[in-house]
């Protein structure tokens, strides 16, 4: 925030004029690209249906009610299996995420040039693909059923517990290792009584947090064969059964906020 | 008893922190490290057991050279150096007695450590020692419930159940007020005495210097520049450590000093936290 | 774990106790071990519930081997053209539909905070942010593509309406946590109700306003991957037909794409952020 010498005086001005003019075309480029951007996303879209998606959309309304109660005893079994998927899947997830989060993590890794590249590759692969992807390969190799949604569930919950579990261990306070080392402890030592105490409500809370998310995600995850209570939300949208699809949207809607609702209990226990 | 040749440490950032550097203590003596903050007091007493690589020179431990020993024959080592420190590195979210038994990780294999079976002596040797420090009532605490001087005496006690010859204590009372400071210090000289332990002792505070120790290294700057009885710190020599300053009223306070007067000099955690940030630094802890 | 391990070991302190047990998490025994069964019971049930059609996994392990090489020797060339406009309607999706969301998003992230809006509007607007965080992107693109047809627009308005939900939570959030001083500083001058938003709130909520626009842009690209399955464009729709036809060499060049886009904005998201704080 320069003061300006000018013929009036001095004035005070938020930024200089170069930097406003630079401020200026950014935001200028960042519509430029927008309108461009949406030129060529609706290239091939067809108004007419577009102009009809309100009479649509009233006509689906109209049809979601009333919901279909009665449905309701065949959504058990599948709300059972979701909630299996989504935790089963967690604590897969966790054998495989706590070493590689050792691995990953700058203080603790054997070779910072070697095995921390490829752990954290391993994170960013996990992470950057969706959980319904993987389910879209899993069925694809293992056949629809609970497994591929439950091995989906744990693919991605890897790099998510991966990635938060190792930048807590990299903020751990080193005295303490310095500390248990000095005893003339082990490895193994120095893990189980320097570090693990120190990331114990961290690994925690990220457990319970991403138990949350993949409760949330399971639900949809039958839409590509994968077990649970989307592939009632698939077998419904196929026939068309709207006031199924509504109940199943209430079911998934109450699964969510209980779910969000113990994870938010027992990590406030935690802390 | 502890012999050390020419130690000298270079950081990877190129700072020289020890210059060769040769002292040797004899069994049971107490010996007090000064100097001014950086002068490598911390990086002497960590090359000691190796928690900083040396770079050059040798230790020797009752015989032992420990600078060229490969990984197991170190942790053995290390069993025989207890070490004490400023922040008294408890493990916060353990309890006392496992902070104690921790001492004992060195001697015990890993799965008797995870469960917690610790041989009985070593369990009985804990309770009795946590008694000396007079802690008995504080066994089933977590560590972050105590107080520092409490802490501070868990430390002791931790460092104590190694069974060492040798503490290593790294600015043991810069967190504490003065009364609790003196209270520390008196244990540590103790249980030495009892025990006849040698020990190092890094200290900020010159007047608990002089009355606590028997003997005083001065440090600046990575080099020896005194080495000799406390009553030999004179202002000259305070002088030559530290640098230009009045040094009276710091002499007086001697043997008597009045410990509420001289508040401990506010020491950098930085320090510690250097050693900490050398990459791979609990790699090496964790090999 | 012998020999020299021994040659230091204390003796015995006449006295004192000689075994310690760590106090447990749970100080009352009968609950303890009620959780360890309800545990126990669960992993049980669980893991039986799961039926796995061994033959079938038998016959897969192959197909996921392929798979796996797959990723050494990935194809962007046979199905390149798929790819490449996959890849435009992802992007210019994910792009349109970040500024949209944010564009409503900060209306009604400002409506759900209770310090800044009256009663009934601060019920509406938290009612939108609630409507749109419950359900997954993918089940809101059914609704959409059902409305406005298969492409890229009903993937379009999936994304800004899920960005709607997410960043009015955040900003309604941090406006709530605002630094109040500063709030009523400006308040006490006189301004008017827009005055004293451009002036109290702006300043303080920008930064990590855009901090969240880059964090969700990126969530925006990773989701456009997805709502291709049930028919709203992009990259996905791509993937999911070379799954289908089991053309793992493709799929694992999508793949890859995915993965250096995110590390590539990851990267560039992070640098942002750094510079605007």
């Amino acid at each position: 925030m320069p003061v300006l010498q000018s013929a009036t005086g001095r004035s005070w001005q938020h930024r200089s004029g170069r930097q406003r003019l630079i401020a200026w075309f950014g935001w200028l480029a960042l519509v430029a690209l927008v309108v461009f951007a949406w030129q060529v996303m609706t290239r091939d879209t067809i108004w007419a249906f577009v102009a009809d998606a309100p009479r649509q959309a009233a006509d689906i309304g109209e049809r979601m009610f009333p919901p279909r109660w009665g449905y309701m005893e065949r959504l058990w079994q599948p709300l059972w299996d979701t909630l299996n998927i989504a935790t089963l899947g967690t604590l897969l997830a966790l054998f495989v995420a706590v070493p590689v989060a050792f691995l990953a993590a700058r203080n603790t890794t054997p070779s910072v040039r070697f095995v921390r590249p490829a752990a954290l590759l391993l994170i960013v692969a996990s992470r950057s693909i969706n959980s319904l992807i993987w389910a879209l390969l899993l069925v694809s190799i293992l056949g629809p059923g609970l497994l591929a949604g439950i091995l989906a569930i744990a693919l991605r919950s890897i790099g998510f517990i991966g990635k938060l579990l190792y930048e807590a261990i990299e903020e751990i306070d080193a005295s303490q290792v310095e500390a248990v080392a000095a005893t003339g402890a082990s490895g193994a030592q120095v893990l189980d009584y320097a570090i693990a105490p120190q990331i114990m409500p961290a690994f925690a809370g990220i457990t319970v947090f991403r138990w949350d998310i993949n409760i949330r995600e399971s639900t949809v995850l039958g839409l590509v064969g994968a077990g649970g209570i989307g592939l009632e939300l698939s077998h419904s949208l196929n026939t068309l059964a709207w006031p199924q699809v509504t109940l199943i949207f209430i079911v998934i809607l109450g699964t969510v906020v209980l779910s969000e609702w113990v994870s938010a209990r027992v990590r406030h226990a935690i802390i | 008893m502890l012999r050390l040749e020419a130690l000298t440490k270079r950081y990877k950032t190129g700072d020289l922190a020890l210059k060769a550097v040769s002292i040797e203590i004899p069994a049971g003596q107490v010996v007090g490290l000064i100097g001014p903050s950086g002068a490598g007091k911390s990086t002497l007493i960590r090359c000691i057991n190796r928690l900083v690589e040396p770079s050059a020179g040798c230790v020797w431990l009752k015989g032992l050279e420990l600078t060229g020993l490969r990984r197991g024959a170190l942790r053995r080592a290390r069993r025989r150096m207890g070490m004490i420190f400023q922040e008294y590195a408890l493990v916060e979210r353990l309890t006392v007695m496992e902070n104690v038994l921790s001492g004992q990780l060195g001697y015990v294999g890993f799965w008797r450590s995870l469960l917690r079976r610790f041989p009985p002596a070593a369990v009985s040797q804990a309770f009795a020692t946590l008694d000396r420090v007079g802690l008995s009532a504080h066994v089933d605490k977590r560590a972050d419930a105590l107080s520092g001087g409490q802490r501070q005496r868990v430390g002791i006690a931790r460092a104590l159940l190694q069974n060492p010859d040798l503490l290593l204590v790294d600015e043991p009372t810069a967190s504490l007020d003065p009364k609790t400071s003196r209270q520390i210090m008196r244990l540590i000289t103790e249980v030495c005495e009892e025990r006849g332990l040698a020990a190092i002792i890094n200290i900020h505070d010159v007047a608990l210097a002089r009355r606590f120790m028997q003997r005083i290294v001065g440090l600046r700057a990575g080099e020896v520049v005194y080495d000799g009885p406390p009553e030999g710190l004179s202002a000259d020599v305070l002088t030559q450590i530290y640098g230009e300053e009045d040094w009276s009223g710091t002499i007086q306070a001697g043997d008597e000093m009045a410990a509420e007067a001289g508040a401990p000099a506010p020491v950098p955690a930085r320090e510690a936290v250097r050693f900490a940030r050398e990459p791979g630094a609990l790699a090496v802890a964790l090999k | 774990m012998s020999g020299p391990r021994q040659t230091a070991a204390l003796a015995v302190a006449p006295g004192y106790p000689t075994t310690w047990k760590r106090p447990p998490f749970i100080a009352s025994a009968a609950w303890r071990y009620a959780l360890y069964a309800a545990v126990l019971a669960y992993l049980v049930v669980g893991l039986g519930s799961v039926e796995v059609n061994w033959t079938r996994v038998w016959e897969g392990i192959p197909r996921g081997w392929a798979f796996l090489s797959a990723f050494f020797s990935p194809d962007f060339t046979s199905r390149g053209g798929d790819i490449w406009l996959g890849l435009q309607e992802s992007l210019t999706m994910t792009l349109t539909a970040t500024v949209a969301g944010i564009l409503l998003a900060i209306p009604v992230g400002v409506g759900a905070a209770r310090n800044l809006a009256p009663a009934p509007v601060y019920a509406a607007c938290r009612a939108v942010v609630a409507l749109s965080r419950s359900f997954q992107e993918i089940v809101i693109a059914i609704l959409f593509v059902a409305m406005v047809g298969f492409g890229p627009l009903a993937g379009f308005l999936t994304l800004s309406f899920a960005t709607v939900g997410f960043i009015a939570k955040l900003l309604a959030e941090d406006i709530e946590d605002l630094d109040e001083r500063q709030v009523e500083a400006v308040r006490a001058t006189g301004a008017s109700w827009l005055q004293w938003v451009n002036y109290a709130v702006q300043p303080q909520v920008m930064p990590r306003l855009i901090g969240l626009s880059l964090y969700r842009l990126d969530i925006n690209f990773r989701e456009s991957a997805v709502i291709g399955i049930v028919g709203a464009g992009g990259i996905g729709a791509t993937l999911n037909t070379a799954i289908d036809r089991y053309e793992f060499d493709s799929a694992a060049a999508v793949l890859l794409i995915i993965i250096a886009i995110v590390m590539v904005s990851e990267y560039v998201s992070g640098a942002v952020r750094k510079w605007v704080q």
